[in-house]
């Protein structure tokens, strides 16, 4: 019997805050050692009271208007409770009740087709803490706790796990992007819930959740183990399935049974009353939205529309500072698929030469603008463009002061190209008798010798067009 | 005795133990926090010495301010007549006033009893930084003091926003005079509550509703069995959020730890054990039911739907009345009495105090009585104590 994964996912995303969620403490990557970023609040002394880093409420609105989601115009905030070492106050901040997104979908494309994935919530919490084992003892540090989380909750949409790793590197290109989280070592983890079921089945089979997973390529290989043990579990009941945590060992490459105590626990949510309820307004909001960087998808669509290639608009969008050029040219009048040709093919070829790639590319917007500007008002031609670009990426020359001083610029009429073309001609005997007995090649020699003549000026067609028809009047 | 911490001789505000105070010993009367030193001052402690105010010290408090009056402090043994220790000071004269945080109606009661005045202000409006917090969403700091004018004083200075309390209002400054004109205003007495009260006490409050009249105010007697809703729903979300909020203090990082364990299970619970005292562990008991799976709906969530019932149906009162007068104790004096009593006993004579934790209005406790006032309306009910103040003249 063929089998279909069915597999749920709740990301969490560190988010990149100058602050932890309810206090001024930098986030701990500001941390050299440990407890280094804490103060009375985050580490749960009496008397402290928690107070809202409004950038996180921005940045999660930020996630969900990516994701598509409903924004929430009235969210709260609920403590979870329970007691480990690592959780001062012992309860979590979290969102239960009014989540601050809800309802998103993101499309995900894969070698199977494009399959849209339903987003449940977008919930804000803070992280815990980390415990350090050495010894005979345990040691707790607190920089990590109160730093500023979402929780991005899918629906059991995924069918493989080429799918849900899809989906984490979509998500991580567009916080990226959106500035809502670097997405660095262990700032995305997740959990992933998963059953299987006989293909065309309408049921659920029994889900099993693996926890706390950060690396995409693990949670590869988890999927891959997980459903493989659920589909002999069923055809060959080599064991009863139960609903349950499990934890992925990455040295055996299997899943373990998490201690049964976890998944029954009751947290005891209740409303926090010390945060009052945030009401989205839509001044906010729109505030929000017009902050908000345009999202990977629209990006493309929008080079799409603009005639760039596929290939084209996947390397541009691979990196923000090429995406942030080629938007800043374009805003600046280029034309937009000359101006990704210029970057990806001419600029890449003149670092290539030095042994550098596009990330070295220093050029600004204005100078890059100002020589596609000039090749396309046919003020020079493209070859002198070029020679611009070079002087301005390996000089720091100033394109139209290049030009000028090159006379790259200089106004090139068919009697000039006449007088010069017969002056080849005139001084290339040779060439002209081998063209006469049939040596097309010869040709090219007097072609180099116009355009030397010209120094790169006139249209090369043009020229060559006239030169072959006054050839063929020798 | 009755500091807890003495600071400075002569003094002019006292703080009860469930305020911190920079580098001085904060423990909220329980073992649980003993020797702990705050690196901060509460936002009001700040205020008043901003202002030039000295602290004379930290008076005795009951565990977390759970209990009656202040009777089961860790580090008070003293028995006799329950009064509290920082009402006994205003009283005496020791200091002028003192703050004290009321969750439960504790601070009411020992004015009351010792026959000084305690306000209890609206909600938000003084900043619960640095406070031993255990029911955040009732809980307020006030004052202590022998008059209307001088809560008025300390009011004026420790009242206003604070951008660290995330529940603190918005605005700077609220309206505490003591003497608006109290002729033509309009008081009503719950007569359920009224009836509940001892003789004594009954007596005390009709020559002090006689004064009120002789001062041309109108009094009502009017009936309402919100109050017992309201101590109900009240005694819930108080042991529900204190039993969240002292769930802090597991001897990890500080306060009491036990000597006795054996890996972080036993840490918690021999450190816990040990550190609370009986009627701690009751509310945490209770307040950790009602917040289960099984009972949330019906216990906390229900709570919360009621504060929204008593407050339409107090605020429909105070469309017509100015002010409401209750009894604040059923007694006029309390004996010792044993702790595993004190769970019921508590529940019990809360009735009086609890509606003004629920819904945040501001009450006043004067002599055996106190007034219950719309939000923000604290300068009426300072009058009308004020103008009673100066019956003898």
């Amino acid at each position: 019997m063929n089998y279909e994964l069915v597999i749920g996912l709740e990301t969490h995303v560190e988010l990149d805050t100058k602050s932890k969620i309810f206090c001024s403490c930098g986030g701990h990557s500001a941390a050299n050692e440990p407890n280094d970023c804490v103060c009375p609040a985050c580490s749960g002394m009496p008397g402290m009271l928690p107070v809202m880093n409004k950038r996180v409420v921005e940045l999660a609105v930020t996630a969900g208007l990516m994701l598509n989601c409903e924004i929430s115009r009235y969210t709260t905030f609920d403590k979870k409770n329970y007691y480990y070492p690592d959780l001062p106050c012992a309860y979590q901040i979290t969102q239960l009740n009014h989540p601050i997104c809800t309802n998103g979908c993101v499309s995900v494309k894969t070698s199977d087709g494009t399959r849209d994935i339903r987003i449940k919530q977008i919930h804000m919490e803070e992280d815990a803490g980390k415990l350090v084992h050495g010894g005979n003892h345990s040691y707790v540090d607190f920089n990590r706790t109160s730093v500023p989380l979402i929780e991005i909750v899918t629906q059991p949409d995924f069918r493989s796990a080429q799918e849900v790793v899809t989906y984490l590197n979509k998500l991580k290109s567009m916080f990226r992007s959106g500035g809502i989280s670097e997405c660095e070592e262990g700032a995305m983890r997740c959990d992933v819930n998963i059953s299987v079921r006989p293909e065309g089945s309408e049921e659920f089979g029994v889900r099993t959740e693996i926890k706390n997973m950060s690396s995409f390529e693990a949670i590869e290989k988890a999927i891959h183990y997980e459903s493989q043990r659920h589909i002999d579990a069923i055809e060959f009941e080599t064991e009863e399935l139960v609903q349950e945590t499990r934890r992925y060992d990455d040295a055996s490459g299997k899943t373990f049974a998490m201690r049964n105590k976890e998944t029954e626990a009751d947290y005891r949510y209740f409303p926090d009353a010390n945060l009052m309820p945030i009401i989205i307004d839509d001044e906010w909001l729109e505030e929000i939205k017009a902050n908000k960087p345009a999202a990977v998808d629209e990006k493309a669509e929008e080079y799409m529309a603009a005639g760039i290639g596929e290939e084209e608009i996947e390397m541009i969008l691979s990196s923000q500072k090429l995406t942030k050029l080629l938007d800043d040219t374009i805003a600046l009048g280029a034309n937009p698929k000359d101006t990704a040709i210029w970057i990806l093919t001419d600029c890449a070829g003149i670092l290539r030469k030095d042994g550098k790639t596009l990330s070295d590319l220093s050029i600004s917007s204005k100078d890059l603008a100002a020589i596609i500007k000039m090749v396309e008002s046919g003020t020079v031609n493209r070859i002198s463009g070029k020679k611009i670009l070079i002087a301005v990426i390996e000089d720091g020359a100033d394109p139209e002061k290049f030009c000028k001083e090159n006379g790259l610029d200089k106004k090139v009429d068919t009697s000039m190209i006449d007088s010069v073309i017969d002056e080849a001609i005139k001084a290339n005997p040779q060439a002209v008798a081998d063209f006469k007995g049939g040596k097309t090649k010869a040709i090219q020699a007097l072609f180099g010798a116009c355009m030397k003549q010209l120094k790169g000026a006139g249209d090369p067609m043009v020229i060559k067009a006239r030169l072959e028809e006054k050839m063929k009047e020798q | 005795m009755n500091y807890f911490y003495e600071m400075k001789k002569g003094g002019r505000i006292a703080v009860d133990d469930t305020i911190l105070i920079k580098d001085a010993p904060s423990s909220a009367g329980s073992k649980m926090l003993e020797g702990f030193k705050p690196l901060f001052s509460a936002e009001a402690v700040t205020r008043l010495e901003e202002k030039g105010y000295e602290i004379a010290g930290k008076t005795h408090v009951g565990e977390f301010g759970l209990d009656l009056v202040g009777e089961f402090s860790y580090y008070n043994t003293q028995s006799g007549t329950l009064k509290g220790a920082l009402a006994e000071a205003v009283l005496t004269g020791e200091v002028k006033a003192g703050l004290a945080v009321d969750m439960n109606g504790s601070p009411r009661r020992c004015a009351s009893l010792s026959g000084v005045s305690f306000l209890k202000p609206t909600y938000g409006t003084v900043s619960r930084y640095g406070i031993i917090s255990c029911a955040a969403s009732g809980e307020q700091l006030g004052v202590y003091a022998s008059s209307a004018s001088d809560i008025s004083e300390i009011m004026s200075v420790i009242a206003g926003h604070d951008s660290k309390d995330g529940t603190s209002l918005p605005d700077e400054k609220y309206d505490y005079s003591f003497n608006k004109d109290t002729s033509k205003m309009k008081v009503c007495i719950i007569k359920e509550l009224y009836d509940m009260a001892d003789e004594d006490v009954k007596k005390e409050i009709d020559s002090y509703v006689l004064a009120l009249k002789n001062k041309g105010v109108q009094i009502d007697e009017i009936s309402s069995s919100i109050f017992e809703v309201a101590n109900t729903a009240w005694q819930i979300l108080m042991c529900a959020e204190t039993c969240n909020n002292v769930s802090r203090y597991d001897g990890v990082k500080y306060g009491h730890r036990s000597k006795e364990y054996r890996n972080i299970d036993e840490l918690y619970v021999n450190s816990r054990t040990e550190g609370f005292n009986f009627l701690t562990k009751a509310v945490i008991l209770y307040g950790s039911d009602c917040l289960s799976k099984a009972k949330y709906k019906d216990l906390y969530d229900k709570s919360l739907r009621v504060r929204r019932v008593v407050k339409e149906e107090i605020e429909k009162i105070l469309s017509s009345y100015d002010a409401i007068l209750t009894p604040v104790c059923k007694k006029s004096s309390y004996e010792a009495y044993d702790i595993k009593d004190a769970f019921e006993k508590v529940y019990k004579e809360s009735i009086f105090t609890s509606v003004a934790n629920l819904i945040g209005i501001p009450a006043l406790s004067t002599g055996k009585l106190q007034f219950l006032g719309k939000h923000f309306d604290e300068s009426t009910l300072l009058s009308l104590s004020c103008c009673v103040e100066r019956k003898g003249e």
